[in-house]
């Protein structure tokens, strides 16, 4: 049994990410987002990637760094108003984007790993994203349908991992991190601490180490800040 | 004059009540928070994964892992719960959360909202901003009457790409507050400085005057 699923190189770890791969990536904005992960991809050079991910991250750090790099062809965001790369891109038409409301598409996520390929909401109904969608009724209200999604890899950010992939998340840089996790065909997840088995409380495990195949030990990290407010300041 | 953005916060205040659990947008529905009275308790809630948001930290409290949805530092307040993005949107999509309070860029008469695209501009995204609106129990969207070249932003019919059809329950502007019901667009407050007259000729969309304004 693989019970030991620590790998020590990042660069060996998206070694088998080839072009034109679908990755689900966790995080929301810089919070919670695998930088490590990013990185090792950004020197691989991998191209044509269509990328699932709440946004696109900054000029210069997360994601934004594989669209400075022209890796990405296409995006699956709800909000990508941070980054001024995404948007030349964007209207030149080298990338290509679907926007998908924030819930629709962690549900679209949760889905996916769920063996669910499809499901109805609300959401978006009499908006421009209900073009060419099933719409149904129940109980006179009408719902579109949105589809499950799945990854070739995901990309996740945890706190902390146990050799046989248990992870626990820290705060809010939980976010899409956990159903990233579920939704990968091969679910890769960098971590700040690795502990031996039976260290974690099973109670306390977010995602259960049956989603994780590779777990990494991040050194290191930056932790981007992207509106850094105190008291005081508004 | 008149400062608009703090007559307008100063009423959505009053639409908080204690014991809620609240989401508020991005932007100026944030600063409701900061004016709530000591005595409203509420559970703010933040769709990256936090129920129970607390002040902006102090320099020593500043965690990297501890943000709002419009990506800011924050805290967590007492009782605060952290979860996945999916069970975030399980709240807000499954009706538990009982008050969103959003922004506005447009408002159609029978209560369509556009809040989030701007035709031939950089397409941003929607963010969380479609579910929330067919989620919550109960929705409010705040802003001014008119743009900047003075016309009406409540519309007959919305000009701008709809962030939801139908969802707004109560509309607060620097001039009036309105309810959408059954019957249309109600008129129920004048706000402090406006009048009926004022409100009649600043807004496009056709609407009912509460009879106690009358």
């Amino acid at each position: 049994m693989a019970n030991n699923k620590v790998w020590s190189s990042f660069s060996e770890a998206v070694e088998d990410i080839g072009d034109g791969s679908t990755l689900i990536v966790g995080g929301f904005g810089l919070c919670g987002i695998p930088e490590k992960l990013i990185e090792a991809l950004k020197n691989k050079g991998t191209k044509n990637l269509t990328v699932v991910s709440n946004n696109c991250g900054v000029d210069d750090w997360g994601l934004g760094l594989l669209l400075a790099n022209k890796q990405i062809k296409k995006m699956v965001a709800s909000y990508v108003g941070e980054n001024k790369i995404f948007e030349q891109q964007f209207l030149s038409g080298e990338l290509e984007v679907e926007l998908t409301p924030q819930g629709t598409l962690a549900e679209r996520i949760r889905a996916g790993g769920a063996g669910i390929p499809g499901f109805y909401t609300a959401t978006g109904v009499g908006t421009p994203i209900a073009e060419g969608k099933e719409v149904k009724v129940f109980d006179g209200k009408e719902y579109l349908l949105e589809e499950g999604i799945v990854g070739d890899f995901a990309l996740v950010k945890a706190w902390k991992a146990d050799t046989m992939g248990n992870l626990v998340f820290r705060k809010t840089s939980r976010n899409f991190n956990p159903i990233a996790a579920t939704a990968g065909k091969i679910t890769i997840a960098e971590v700040e601490e690795i502990v031996e088995v039976g260290e974690l409380d099973p109670d306390e495990i977010h995602t259960p180490g049956i989603y994780v195949q590779r777990v990494l030990l991040g050194e290191n990290y930056e932790k981007r800040i992207e509106r850094r407010v105190v008291k005081g300041d508004i | 004059m008149r400062d608009s953005r703090q007559l307008i916060v100063a009423r959505a205040v009053q639409e908080v009540k204690d014991g809620m659990y609240v989401n508020l947008g991005i932007g100026i529905p944030t600063l409701v928070a900061d004016a709530l009275p000591a005595d409203v308790n509420v559970l703010l809630q933040s769709e990256n994964g936090l129920l129970g948001i607390g002040p902006y930290p102090t320099e020593a409290e500043v965690d990297a892992d501890l943000i709002n949805a419009g990506k800011e530092t924050v805290t967590a307040a007492r009782g605060a719960a952290f979860f996945d993005s999916a069970a975030s949107f399980a709240m807000i999509r499954g009706g538990h959360i009982d008050l969103a309070i959003l922004g506005g860029m447009e408002v159609s008469q029978e209560g369509d909202l556009a809040n989030w695209m701007i035709p031939g501009k950089m397409v941003k995204g929607m963010g969380g901003a479609m579910d929330l609106v067919v989620g919550a129990k109960r929705v409010v969207v705040i802003m001014e009457h008119v743009n900047k070249h003075g016309e009406s932003k409540i519309k007959k019919e919305c000009t701008l790409p709809l962030t939801g059809k139908a969802v707004v329950h109560r509309l607060i502007t620097d001039l009036a507050v309105f309810d959408f019901t059954e019957e249309g667009m109600v008129l129920i407050e004048v706000m402090e400085g406006s009048s009926v007259q004022e409100i009649q000729e600043k807004t496009e969309a056709s609407f009912i005057v509460a009879a106690h304004l009358l």
